[in-house]
């Protein structure tokens, strides 16, 4: 992926080279045309085309923030409710994430999703412990919930 | 009606929505039974609320100043990364040194793991 960025970038500077104006717009003329020169020669890349792997970051980014205010109105609910009847609990989740980072992120997004809290990580990043606001309820959808973001979380690391 | 007073709305309602979920979550941190919990109130309210906050503080000088803080924004960032991790890191201590969950909790999956 980074010599797909590299190779762009040389390209757009290979562009203004061409074209014989060195400012930054002729730069990301050439950075546009170079996108589209890498996507007629993705074929000969050992990974993916590059840009797919952006749009999965941005998408992402996009659920975090989603999943942040989702987070937030389940919370006030249960804070504002009169009778405190919830059903605290901690229950174990394994996955299938490898990297260090990617099972970071995936604790980082279950914390802000709505009503969990990751508490531990085993110690061969086989299972995550996580504490959950009101668990009867809640099981099975957020299995649902998790399976879309280690979805997601494998879409960028792919 | 102009471009300042729609900005001018829109950071209002940011900055009313911001300290309703921070009085929402010190709200919690009372009421609420136990450390774990609380940490569910502490972590995720909070955090939209400082994040709702500053970001009518960064929309209010850019349209009303024209003065673009680029601080401000790095500062949302880097209270939206570091909030789940130190609520990850608070629970984990309380429960490596053995606080107890309250006493209505069904499930403790954690437990089996010590032994």
């Amino acid at each position: 992926m980074a010599f797909q960025i590299l190779l762009n970038v040389v390209l757009a500077l290979v562009w203004m080279f061409l074209s014989h104006s060195y400012n930054p717009s002729s730069f990301i003329v050439g950075y546009l045309l170079g996108i589209l020169l890498l996507l007629g020669f993705r074929k000969f890349f050992n990974s993916r085309f590059y840009m797919q792997r952006v749009w999965a970051v941005i998408k992402l980014f996009f659920l975090f923030i989603k999943e942040l205010i989702m987070a937030n109105i389940s919370v006030l609910k249960v804070i504002l409710k009169p009778k405190l009847d919830m059903k605290p609990g901690i229950f174990a989740l394994e996955t299938e994430l490898k990297n260090p980072w990617e099972i970071t992120l995936l604790a980082n997004l279950i914390t802000l999703t709505p009503g969990t809290l990751v508490i531990d990580v085993s110690d061969d990043n086989k299972v995550l412990y996580i504490h959950a606001m009101d668990i009867n309820d809640v099981q099975s959808d957020i299995d649902a919930i998790k399976n879309s973001f280690e979805k997601a979380i494998m879409e960028v690391s792919r | 009606m102009t471009e300042i007073e729609i900005s001018k709305i829109i950071v209002g309602l940011l900055v009313l929505l911001g300290a309703f979920l921070s009085a929402v979550s010190a709200f919690g941190i009372i009421r609420l039974p136990d450390v774990y919990t609380r940490n569910h109130a502490a972590s995720k309210s909070a955090t939209l609320g400082v994040i709702s906050v500053m970001l009518a503080a960064f929309i209010y000088f850019y349209a009303e100043h024209g003065h673009f803080n680029s601080r401000v924004i790095l500062g949302i960032l880097f209270v939206f990364f570091t909030a789940p991790v130190s609520g990850h890191l608070i629970s984990r201590a309380a429960y490596n040194s053995g606080v107890k969950l309250w006493d209505k909790s069904v499930r403790d999956d954690l437990k089996n793991k010590k032994k």
